[in-house]
């Protein structure tokens, strides 16, 4: 009775609930459809590639495909201190037959040689001994594998083809991170002269750091500027901010080259001036101090554009009453004014610290031989080495890192808290 | 302890923002302790930017402000100790209404627990105890407004201006607070300077009202004395509601003078008209007309209804008196149910003191 008295019914007698329901589900698929096409689009250009990336950074599948009956044999081995057991040998004999037929013997011999040195050799003997039909099929393949090369008896290449099994690794993203799989399984760190990656990764996020770093202090007073001028002279200031977003980055880099190189504009003012040397020219290109430059001027409007449009929405009196009621200027600042910012300055800095993170044009050409950033790294390995999975793996590493960076963020100041206009 | 005349006092201010323009016009006003003045006038007067100046907003072009004797002029607004209630509040949004009010305590490093004392005084004061930790978009405008309020007394300043506090506020509300400003002022005896072109807000609530126009103070007295004794016309239409006819003074004595109109001839009270001949605004409160008047009045003439319109406690009559269409009437509905129609013809009378003749507009 209570629960029926509770229901209420449109004049028909229909529940409101499925009145409201069938009323709003024509705008909602209204709605759906208006947004339909750029769902796709990013469906299709920006999860369908990143699926793709991912899968092709973990994916070690041609073994697995090269060696099932070895691999289903090998579950049965059990004791990996001593060789594996016969079915073991029969399968990986009969799979490797397979592949000389098709003439695929010689791509496993790479890939496990990559694995365990040494590998080329012994699976080059075993191809000559089938192709001499040398193997008889009746007795047992063990002994006779064992027979051709001494490493067929060593149990450490067959733990090597072991680790091969799962169609997936994580070898490239360990890579990244200057790390490897031990021929014991454990992970293990590369030599020391020899881990490039993780000085790339620091570097990144250094240059990222401390371009937003300059940027929030260069961009703070000009947005404060720009929210508080009159309107003449605020749409000329918008104007020179907005000006390097209608410039071709390559424009704007060879700029930065011309007026910082030793030779350039700015090393010849202060010569001019007589703040150095003419023999004594400082180097401000080709070091950090390039890309600090280039890096700020270029991600500037960034840093502005969210802040201005925060600081549009503060109420002057805002500060005038911090005053009135007796805060210095600084105090009425830092107390009132400031703490309003902070979504915008979120957003400024989470911005420049994101492009930041992924640059690469420009420290590649100012930075000299301190500009080359983790980006630099995936380009080379998508154009030159054509390692495109290692490439994957980093450009995920990347993407994770911007991740991890925004769940700090929305833990500290909170995603809500982000006005960008 | 003797209330200083002059606690407040603008001695000859000029104001200028572009150099060619005076916003304030050689500006003489003293505010005595304690008193609650108004400031009215028209947007554009000048008026809020005396309340600026007063604040340490804007400085003046030329002349000294003088607070309590002292020269201010130089002195930066956040070392005044004047208390400030601002149009829209101005409530720091990322502060809880606690903090709010803290602030000003905290600035002047006044102790923790002192702070507890005067924050919980301010808000019983605007009946608001209990909301100390509601933030100020939890609240309603009404409540924000008395928070604001709270906020300019709560550290003891000696004047508190406020510039059209109540702006915002919708019509019954607006009027609630009048009274509670009003009575808050009361209580604490705070000298108040009050911006507003709302001129029943500066009547219910002011000691003295400054009316502005064009940069200068037209008239400063009391509320009734500004409504009954206007001293030119722009006052006399600024405050209430006024009738009134363009004419020429064709003769004068000492407390009446006779003004010639297009048809006919009315008798006035002189106040800033000298001799015959000059051309004059005659202005009459429309409650001092009455229809069919016992007693007998000195202006006494007949008049045609063009339009009744009810309006609750009275109703308004236009008339057409004297070659004008726009004279207008305010008959109370409870003493009589006077049958008014429209194209009736009624007799209608004054006193002629209350005729009064002010410059031509």
């Amino acid at each position: 009775m209570s629960s029926e008295t509770k229901q209420i019914l449109t004049t028909d007698g229909i529940p409101l609930e499925v009145s409201l329901k069938k009323a709003e589900k024509k705008n909602k698929i209204k709605a759906f459809l208006l947004v339909a096409p750029l769902l796709l689009f990013l469906v299709i250009t920006y999860i369908f590639p990143i699926g793709d990336m991912f899968m092709r950074s973990v994916d070690d599948r041609m073994v697995t495909n090269m060696l099932p009956k070895t691999f289903k044999a090998m579950e049965k081995w059990e004791n990996l201190e001593e060789l594996p057991p016969e079915e073991v040998y029969r399968g990986f004999y009969e799979d490797y037959k397979v592949l000389v037929e098709n003439q695929e013997h010689g791509k496993l011999g790479q890939r496990l040689n990559k694995e365990k040195n040494g590998f080329n050799t012994i699976t080059k003997r075993l191809f000559r001994q089938i192709k001499r039909n040398k193997i008889d099929e009746s007795i047992s393949i063990k002994e006779q594998i064992n027979k051709i090369h001494k490493r067929w008896r060593n149990v450490e290449f067959w733990l090597a083809i072991k680790r091969t099994a799962p169609p997936y690794t994580m070898a490239k993203y360990l890579k990244g991170m200057d790390m490897y799989v031990a021929s014991d399984g454990s992970i293990a760190q590369v030599d020391e002269d020899r881990r490039i990656h993780r000085i790339l990764w620091l570097r990144t996020l250094e240059i990222a750091f401390f371009v937003t770093l300059f940027s929030f202090f260069m961009g703070y007073p000009i947005a404060h500027l720009l929210a508080t001028l009159p309107m003449k002279y605020s749409n000329l200031l918008m104007i020179c901010v907005l000006l390097p977003f209608w410039t071709s980055l390559l424009v704007r880099t060879a700029s930065w080259m011309i007026l910082l190189q030793q030779q350039g504009v700015v090393n010849d003012f202060f010569v001019m001036i007589g703040l150095v040397g003419d023999d004594n020219r400082p180097e401000m290109m080709y070091n950090k101090v390039g890309t600090y430059v280039a890096m700020t001027q270029i991600l500037l409007p960034f840093m502005v554009l969210p802040l201005y449009s925060v600081m549009k929405t503060i109420s002057p009196s805002l500060m005038r009453a911090g005053k009135s009621l007796g805060g210095t200027p600084f105090v009425a600042f830092w107390k009132v004014y400031f703490p309003l910012t902070i979504p915008g300055i979120g957003a400024g800095c989470l911005l420049v610290f994101i492009l930041a993170i992924g640059y690469y044009i420009t420290p590649a050409l100012v930075g000299g031989a301190s500009g080359t950033l983790i980006s630099n790294q995936i380009a080379f390995h998508m154009k030159t080495t054509l390692d495109w999975s290692f490439a994957s793996a980093m450009g995920l590493m990347l993407l994770t890192g911007v991740l991890v960076i925004y769940w700090i963020y929305n833990k500290l100041v909170g995603v809500d808290n982000i006005k960008l206009g | 302890m003797s209330k200083n005349p002059e606690f407040v006092k603008f001695d000859k201010v000029d104001k200028s923002y572009d150099g060619k323009v005076l916003v304030v016009k050689d500006l003489q006003l003293d505010i005595a302790e304690g008193e609650f003045i108004t400031m009215l006038g028209p947007s554009g007067s000048g008026k809020t930017t005396c309340l600026m100046m007063l604040a340490g907003f804007e400085t003046p072009t030329h002349g000294e402000i003088l607070l309590d004797g002292n020269i201010i002029s130089n002195i930066p607004p956040h070392k005044r100790g004047i208390g400030m209630v601002f149009q829209n509040y101005a409530l720091f949004p990322h502060m809880t209404v606690y903090e709010n009010l803290a602030f000003p305590l905290r600035v002047r490093k006044v102790e923790k627990d002192e702070i507890d004392k005067k924050v919980d005084k301010a808000l019983s004061m605007v009946s608001l105890s209990g909301f100390e930790t509601r933030m100020p978009a939890q609240l309603s405008g009404g409540q924000q407004q008395r928070v604001a309020v709270a906020r300019a007394l709560v550290f003891d300043p000696a004047v508190v201006l406020m510039d059209e506090p109540l702006g915002a506020l919708d019509k019954n509300l607006r009027e609630s607070m009048q009274y509670e400003i009003k009575h808050i002022h009361e209580s604490i005896g705070v000298t108040v300077v009050y911006v507003t072109h709302d001129q029943s807000e500066a009547l219910t609530m002011s000691n003295r009202i400054a009316v502005f126009n064009d940069g200068k103070v037209q008239q400063l007295s009391n509320p009734a004395e500004l409504y009954e004794k206007p001293v030119n016309s722009f006052v006399a239409e600024f405050i209430g509601e006024n009738n009134t006819f363009h004419g020429e003074v064709v003769d004068i004595d000492k407390d009446k003078c006779k003004v010639k109109l297009a048809n006919s001839e009315i008798l006035a009270n002189p106040i800033s008209v000298k001799s015959k001949g000059e051309k004059t605004t005659v202005s009459l409160r429309p409650e001092r007309a009455l229809i069919n008047p016992t007693d007998k009045m000195d202006n006494m003439f007949t008049g045609k209804i063009e339009e009744v319109i009810y309006h609750g406690d009275h109703t308004r009559v236009r008339l057409n008196l004297l070659g004008s269409s726009e004279f207008i009437l305010k008959v109370p509905n409870s003493t009589s149910n006077l049958e008014l129609k429209v194209s009736q013809d009624i007799n209608i009378g004054w006193n002629s003191v209350d005729a009064r003749a002010l410059d031509p507009k």
